[in-house]
């Protein structure tokens, strides 16, 4: 090693074998505390949800057996479910199978638990997917103007928006916008997925039908998902539009009464430049939380939009099999909701190291 | 501000351009449905027993003997049975299997498999099997009971029941001829192919099935060999829509062709609605009213009594149940042997007053658990007031049908309300679980009957009227017994019908021959066709 490493302001030092060997176990120590953390989280919930579905005044075996079996065919269905064994039997026999990525068998569908989540999630991940993106591309600007022009009329609007958006009861808005787009106007498809002819016509890939529309190059049949899922996606958007452009909006203000905003005005920037490059830059942080916040709500699914637009999604699912106290499907939903959830935080933390400079 | 007004009109017009048709129509050999499919968990015959799991099943399989679609009063017909001989003793009965028939894998349709289809439900046991395990079939003796010789299907019952008895159970879903080739193919373990039919067919019906994917659509697609003729409508497309709303958009839009589960506001609306018709069948559901007999109030025969004067029959089958229960005092439905048209109680509280006041029983009160269903919360409510009038009081518990059913299978429910739909096409059906209930005990757990889920010791000789009207020959006689029973079960029975279901199906103006199958049987599509 020469003098060089004892200058104060010298280049950065060559980073020595056991240097890198820390950094590198610094990170794995990261990405296992993380792995980990995920991995206590999720036996967290699916415990409590267990606990939940077996507490529940709700007997399972009816669902298999139907109201008309008999004592013995109830009593074989309910020892063929395991239903016999104590709570922690049952749920350590669960974990071990699902540790295996076996999810066990849907007792409302008939199907393997995983089979139906592959057909009910991706339905609602192309369904908040594309409402959040309605409700960020207009939410968020609508914020912007209305702190940028505060009292002003844009500001009034906004307001009366979010406020319906909030009040209005969705199950309502879904039927009135059917009728209106829909019943009246014939500019959308009506409920579910798809009309009549493209069902089934296209290859399932990933399970979202305007993704897997565009890889099979059916642009009919990409036309055809577009117009039945707009109108549900864009009620969702509005509702994330009311939460985001408000919650845009408080961030603004708090921003623009800063010191900083003031001497950039002085400095005689543009207004445009002040909002969009300065303020606008330091509510990107924690906007992108109330996005994935906004994001994950939805994806654990709108049940009363799911059942207006027959959209067989997640919400649907996982209502209907905890009213059937399907608990396998239930425990299988949850993990899916649990993970999108970690997996959202995760992402908004790296968002976070990416846009806030001081955490490079 | 001046790039965002230009993405929204980008976004505006883009939304524009994809706007489809207003009015589409769907194909002409299409058939498109529009119901609630979500109670569907299997499409193996042996194990079905959900009304759209039937539906569906009904028309991917022939039975030996089948409904008419076009005439269902005509009672059931020889289908891959072309005709039945039954032993003097009454004792067996054979059929001659139908030549020519064959199964959707191309495999004729053989005594063999008729046989092997009945054994296979036995010795799987599911929930269905008791309507061919009552005539004495166990997993032991089963394949001495029933057997084949060439074309020649036997079964040998353990008592001379009556010919219609045993052939109108036949009817049901659970008797469907499977293909043995095909479904042992496709066997795991020893579950006889119970996993792979869930999901596939493997029948000799009028549809083949395209797919099933729970909670959103079956698809079915004619079978073009099928021995009858194949029929007109080439798919059937039968697409889960929970909201009668939702299905009375679509089907003013063109986008479907029936719609199956309607209000009775959209009833009325669709009715109004040029190109537009609404169908209307009896359906085999009973509302009925169980009154538990463990409760101290509701055992007393004058209390049983009034409570049949405070139901307002006409007042609310013409106001919230208009358009889908009409009132039915007996348990047997129309189109049954030994159905009872007579409904002898009117909504009278003077009366109920009266025999209160004679039993000398001032007032009381009852706390009972009510699904939360719209019709049934309605129809409790409208009880509780003229309850009240009549000096008791009804206090109601809103609960999910699951939670109501387990209370009620542990004979915890004081008052029921709820459905009952016959099983199979017989009056046995109804009778043998209203009328029927030989140990009362807690112990008998025999939560399959009504009578014992209300505690109700069905009298001796009531019982055994039931049993002996399962073994008359003569028809006619055994309708006069039916017809016996349920009146004097008017007379004294806990078990209260009410109304009965009545399907309001809107349709295509175009559509012709639909039918949900009445009170006897399912949905079937083979005979439906659409004009211009």
């Amino acid at each position: 090693m020469t003098d060089t490493n004892t200058g104060g302001q010298g280049p950065t030092p060559p980073v020595s074998a056991s240097d890198r060997r820390a950094g590198r176990n610094r990170r794995l120590r990261r990405i296992a505390g993380t792995l980990l953390s995920l991995a206590l989280t999720l036996l967290g919930l699916l415990l409590v949800t267990f606990i939940i579905g077996r507490v529940m005044p709700i007997d399972p075996v009816l669902k298999v057996v139907g109201d008309r079996a008999t004592q013995a065919q109830y009593d074989a269905a309910y020892q063929a479910m395991g239903l016999d064994q104590p709570l922690v039997v049952q749920f350590f026999r669960y974990l071990t199978e699902v540790v295996t990525g076996d999810f066990g068998r849907s007792i409302s569908t008939g199907q393997p638990v995983i089979e139906d989540i592959k057909h009910v999630f991706p339905a609602t991940l192309e369904l908040a997917t594309l409402g959040t993106l309605i409700g960020v591309s207009i939410g968020v600007p609508l914020g912007v103007i209305a702190a940028a022009r505060r009292g002003g009329i844009i500001d009034q609007i906004a307001r009366v928006v979010a406020l319906v958006g909030y009040s209005m009861p969705i199950f309502w808005l879904g039927l009135m916008g059917l009728l209106l787009f829909y019943g009246i106007l014939g500019w959308v498809g009506g409920p579910g997925r798809q009309g009549i002819i493209y069902d089934g016509m296209v290859p399932h890939v990933t399970g979202m039908i305007l993704v897997d529309s565009l890889i099979a190059g059916d642009w009919a049949a990409f036309r055809d998902a577009f117009s039945h899922i707009i109108l549900p996606a864009s009620l969702l958007g509005y509702f994330s539009l009311a939460y985001i452009s408000r919650m845009t909006r408080s961030f603004m203000l708090e921003q623009l009464s800063a010191e900083y905003i003031t001497t950039a005005r002085v400095k005689g920037l543009s207004e445009r430049a002040v909002i969009w490059r300065h303020a606008f830059r330091n509510i990107s942080i924690p906007l992108v939380t109330v996005i994935a916040l906004s994001f994950g709500s939805l994806l654990e699914g709108s049940v009363l939009t799911e059942i207006i637009f027959s959209w067989p999604g997640l919400g649907q699912y996982i209502t209907k099999t905890l009213l059937a106290g399907d608990m396998n499907a239930v425990l299988g939903g949850t993990v899916v909701v649990g993970t999108c959830f970690i997996g959202l935080n995760l992402l908004s933390d790296l968002l976070y190291r990416v846009l806030d400079p001081r955490s490079k | 501000m001046k790039h965002l007004l230009t993405s929204r009109a980008i976004l505006l017009a883009s939304l524009l351009a994809i706007a489809p048709a207003a009015y589409a129509e769907t194909p002409a050999d299409t058939l498109v449905v529009a119901a609630t499919i979500d109670d569907i968990i299997t499409l193996d015959p042996a194990q079905a027993f959900e009304f759209s799991g039937i539906d569906v099943t009904i028309n991917l399989y022939d039975r030996l003997v089948d409904f008419d679609p076009t005439d269902l009063e005509a009672g059931f017909q020889p289908s891959l049975a072309e005709s039945w001989e039954v032993s003097e003793d009454g004792m067996s009965i054979t059929f001659t299997i139908r030549e020519g028939a064959t199964f959707h894998s191309g495999n004729p349709v053989r005594a063999e498999d008729a046989a092997w289809s009945f054994q296979r439900v036995v010795k799987l046991n599911k929930t269905p099997a008791f309507i061919l395990t009552q005539f004495g079939f166990t997993p032991e003796n089963v394949e001495e009971k029933i057997t084949f010789e060439g074309n020649k299907l036997t079964l040998n019952l353990d008592k001379p029941y009556a010919q219609s008895f045993v052939l109108n159970c036949l009817t049901a879903g659970v008797a469907s001829i499977v293909d043995k080739e095909t479904v042992m193919a496709n066997a795991e373990g020893e579950d006889m192919g119970n996993a792979w039919l869930g999901t596939n067919d493997a029948g000799s019906g009028a549809y083949t099935l395209g797919n099933w994917r729970a909670n959103e659509a079956v698809q079915l697609a004619a079978y073009e060999d099928y021995w009858q003729g194949a029929p007109e409508m080439k798919r059937v497309i039968v697409r889960n829509v929970a909201e009668s709303s939702a299905q009375r958009l679509l089907l003013e839009q063109g986008d479907i062709d029936v719609a199956r589960d309607l209000t009775p506001t959209d009833v009325d609306a669709v009715r109004e609605v040029e190109g537009l018709k609404i169908d209307e069948e009896p359906k085999g559901r009973i509302l009925y009213m169980g009154l538990s007999q463990k409760n101290e109030l509701l055992s007393n025969p004058a209390v049983i009594e009034a409570m049949k004067y405070l139901v307002d029959y006409e007042g609310i089958s013409n106001s919230f149940l208009k358009g889908i229960f009409v009132p039915h005092q007996s348990f047997l439905p129309k189109g049954y042997l030994g159905a009872l048209d007579e409904n002898p109680w009117t909504y009278d509280v003077e009366k109920a007053k009266q025999i209160l006041a004679d039993a000398g029983i001032e007032g009381g009160t009852v706390t009972t658990k009510i699904r939360d269903l719209r019709e049934y919360i309605d129809v409790a409510q409208a009880l509780q007031a003229s309850m009240a009038e009549a000096g008791l009081t009804l206090e109601i518990e809103q609960m999910t049908g699951a939670q109501v059913l387990d209370a009620y299978r542990a004979r915890e429910v004081p008052i029921f309300l709820g459905e009952w739909g016959p099983d199979y096409s017989d009056p046995n059906t109804n009778a043998a679980t209203f009328a029927y209930n030989p140990d009362n005990s807690d112990e008998a757990k025999a939560t399959g009957l009504l009578a014992w889920r209300n505690s109700y010791a069905v009298p001796t000789e009531m019982g055994e009227a039931t049993e002996a009207a399962t073994l008359e020959q003569d028809s006619e006689k055994r309708a006069e017994m039916y017809k016996d029973i349920q009146r004097q079960y008017q007379e004294e029975a806990p078990i209260i019908p009410l109304f009965i279901r009545v399907a309001n199906t809107g349709l295509q103006e175009n559509v012709e021959n639909w039918t949900t199958g009445g009170t006897v049987t399912n949905a079937m599509y083979r005979s439906v066709t659409k004009g211009e």
